[in-house]
């Protein structure tokens, strides 16, 4: 009879979802509903917004398929004029609210992991560089970082917003306001990043495998890239987890403001804008559900960063 | 100590020098100054004698010096889309905005402070767990949705707080303020607790855990063991000792305020320079955006330099130590 490893319990190399599920991580998960409530709630949000073209009942930016005499149809109701009844009911110009919901979700969404994305690549790179090089060059980006933190993030998003759109024509405005959002958002997050993987670099840099590493002649950003980073990645991804929450917060809040997602790209804070101006006539649903969705992803990514903040950290366990 | 204050001093001007060359550098090549002034049918000896009037042929350091002049006497030149002077724009909104940050400012410190200490004492009770509970949901919720939420309670649905607007004001001098009428005292309600709700919340929770820390000390045991009463433990000896933190954590907090204030501004229409910021955005107003910079920058400069100075001068521990390093 042939020995399998898997058979023998105790020093049997597990499966690496087997080890996954033994971690402390997972462990905690487990024991915290919380934590599955809102990992269940992004999911599903994430699942609506890819396949958002699959599921929408109408496509929305399509004047083809809009009826203007559907407007302002209550949720669940018959239209008067057109029979047709919608889940969520419509918006001004008769369009279904659960579509738009979906198309603005997604563009959200886009915008958060992107702005998150950047500003993680920004600041782990310059705190990087400045953890390792030294010098006046971290001199140079500390102090950069010291003063923008000075500053609310929104704020400097705002004026990043404002000097980029200053730049571009006017006709260009609208195509390129989606990735303006995600330079100025990125770009007003990217400090806390830079901080944390800055002060885990410096404790690093000093370990023998840095030194090692340095002796058998690797380059520095072999060095900073290969060797150090994935050892200062942990506090990165609650950091990201919790910035990802304030990233979509933010866009939300850009584009209520009317500096953000345009009119032809709405994101949810876009539709929550829209949705304003018929709060005093009535029309309740078409600011009604968009807030509850965008609600309900801040709340999940948010809580979801709490309890990875908690479970990552050693102290508390 | 006193080099402590030079380097801090020093650093705080270096801060305003960068903001100032940010705020100079929109100036100069965000879209063109001449474009912006004069119309499609110019001369070019128009060109030429605007450029020589505005010192636009001078030096790069020449015009940041003199934009420097100028920003310092309150002169940030002429809003492209009102054609006024900005800062005559900025003094005619900036009541509007102070006025508001005050009176959220108070709210968030009563009512913070009141919640706070309550929420310490009956720590286990249904009471405090439902504050905490709703206050996690406070802090995740974005603050203009907070701010439709109110007006969708208190304006539409129950009609007793005007919705938009500051209502009717009362000129004193250059200052107009909203605090002498009834309709101006009604419409400040809402803004102000949609903008001191966060800050209401942040000095909640600090109040309470600093509540909890000193109630367990020495001398509140002694102080109940001389048979003191609760009130009189509880306000006079704990809660006196939790303020330090949270005088520091509203004076920061200060200049967060006057920031999201615009988002306060743009909810409920409320005249002041936040909402005149965010229109100065929309349509690329370059002086005014620069001019608001410079003021809010001033303001969070000197807030911080002064929370930093105050500390050293209440707590003994930090003058050595920043009279050694």
């Amino acid at each position: 009879m042939t020995d399998t490893p898997v058979e023998t319990p105790a020093e049997a190399p597990k499966g690496r979802i087997a080890r996954a599920w033994d971690s402390d991580l997972a462990y905690s998960f487990r024991r915290s509903p919380v934590a599955m409530v809102s990992l269940a709630v992004t999911f599903v949000l994430i699942f609506c917004a890819v396949f958002a073209p699959l599921i929408a009942p109408y496509d929305p930016f399509n004047p083809a398929t809009l009826n203007l005499l559907n407007g302002f149809t209550a949720p669940g109701e018959a239209n008067a004029f057109t029979g047709e009844s919608f889940m969520l009911g419509t918006d001004d110009q008769g369009r279904d609210v659960f579509s738009t919901i979906l198309y603005g979700l997604r563009i959200s969404l886009f915008v958060g992991f992107s702005a998150v994305l950047f500003a993680m690549t920004l600041g782990i790179t310059l705190g990087l560089v400045a953890g390792y090089v030294g010098g006046w060059v971290e001199t140079i980006i500390m102090r950069i970082a010291d003063v923008q933190l000075t500053f609310p993030s929104i704020l400097v998003a705002m004026l990043i917003f404002g000097i980029a759109k200053g730049i571009t024509p006017i006709e260009y405005r609208d195509q390129v306001a989606i990735w303006v959002l995600i330079l100025a958002i990125g770009l007003s997050d990217w400090v806390q990043f830079a901080r944390v993987v800055r002060g885990a670099t410096l404790v690093e840099k000093s370990k023998e495998y840095v030194q090692a590493a340095r002796l058998i002649g690797r380059s520095t950003p072999a060095i900073m890239f290969r060797h150090i980073l994935p050892n200062v990645l942990s506090p990165v991804l609650v950091i990201a987890t919790i910035s990802l929450a304030l990233a979509i917060i933010a866009e939300a809040t850009l584009s209520f403001l009317g500096v953000g997602a345009p009119p032809t790209q709405p994101s949810l804070g876009t539709l929550i804008r829209i949705g304003q101006g018929f709060l005093f006539s009535g029309e309740w649903w078409i600011l009604f559900f968009p807030a509850v969705t965008l609600l309900m992803l801040a709340l999940a990514v948010n809580l979801l960063g709490d309890w990875l903040r908690d479970a990552l950290n050693p102290r508390l366990r | 100590m006193l080099s402590y204050i030079f380097r801090r001093v020093l650093q705080s001007v270096l801060v305003l020098l960068v903001v100032g060359l940010v705020a100079f550098a929109m100036f100069r090549f965000v879209g063109d100054p001449i474009d912006n002034m004069l119309g499609q049918e110019r001369t070019m000896e128009d060109v030429e004698r605007l450029r020589e009037q505005l010192g636009l042929d001078q030096p790069f350091a020449v015009q940041y010096w003199r934009f420097l002049e100028g920003a310092v006497q309150g002169n940030f030149g002429i809003s492209y889309r009102q054609g006024r002077p900005v800062a005559e724009i900025i003094a005619e909104r900036l009541p509007a905005t102070l006025e508001l940050a005050a009176v959220s400012g108070f709210f968030a410190l009563v009512v913070g402070i009141g919640l706070g200490v309550f929420t310490a004492i009956r720590r286990d009770g249904f009471a405090s767990n439902a504050i905490m509970t709703l206050s996690l949901i406070g802090v995740s919720l974005p603050t203009f949705l907070i701010g439709i939420l109110l007006i969708y309670l208190f304006s539409v649905e129950l009609g007793w707080l005007p919705s938009f607007g500051r209502g009717e004001v009362v000129q004193l001098g250059g200052w107009s303020t909203g605090f002498l009428t009834q309709s101006g005292l009604l419409a400040l309600i809402l803004p102000s607790i949609t903008l001191g709700l966060y800050q209401m919340t942040l000095i909640m929770r600090l109040v309470r855990s600093e509540m909890l820390e000193v109630l367990r000390q020495d001398y509140i045991r002694f102080a109940r063991a001389r048979g003191l009463k609760e009130k009189a433990v509880n306000f006079r000896h704990a809660l006196k000792n939790t303020l330090v933190p949270v005088i520091t954590v509203t004076g920061l907090q200060l200049g967060s305020i006057i920031a999201f204030a615009i988002i306060t501004e743009t909810v409920f229409q409320w005249p002041g320079v936040g909402l005149l910021f965010i229109n100065a955005i929309q349509f690329v107003d370059i002086p005014v955006m620069a001019a608001y910079l410079m003021l809010i920058s001033v303001m969070f400069v000197a807030i911080n330099l002064a929370v930093d100075l105050l500390y050293v001068a209440i707590d003994p521990r930090l003058r050595s130590e920043g009279g050694t390093s």
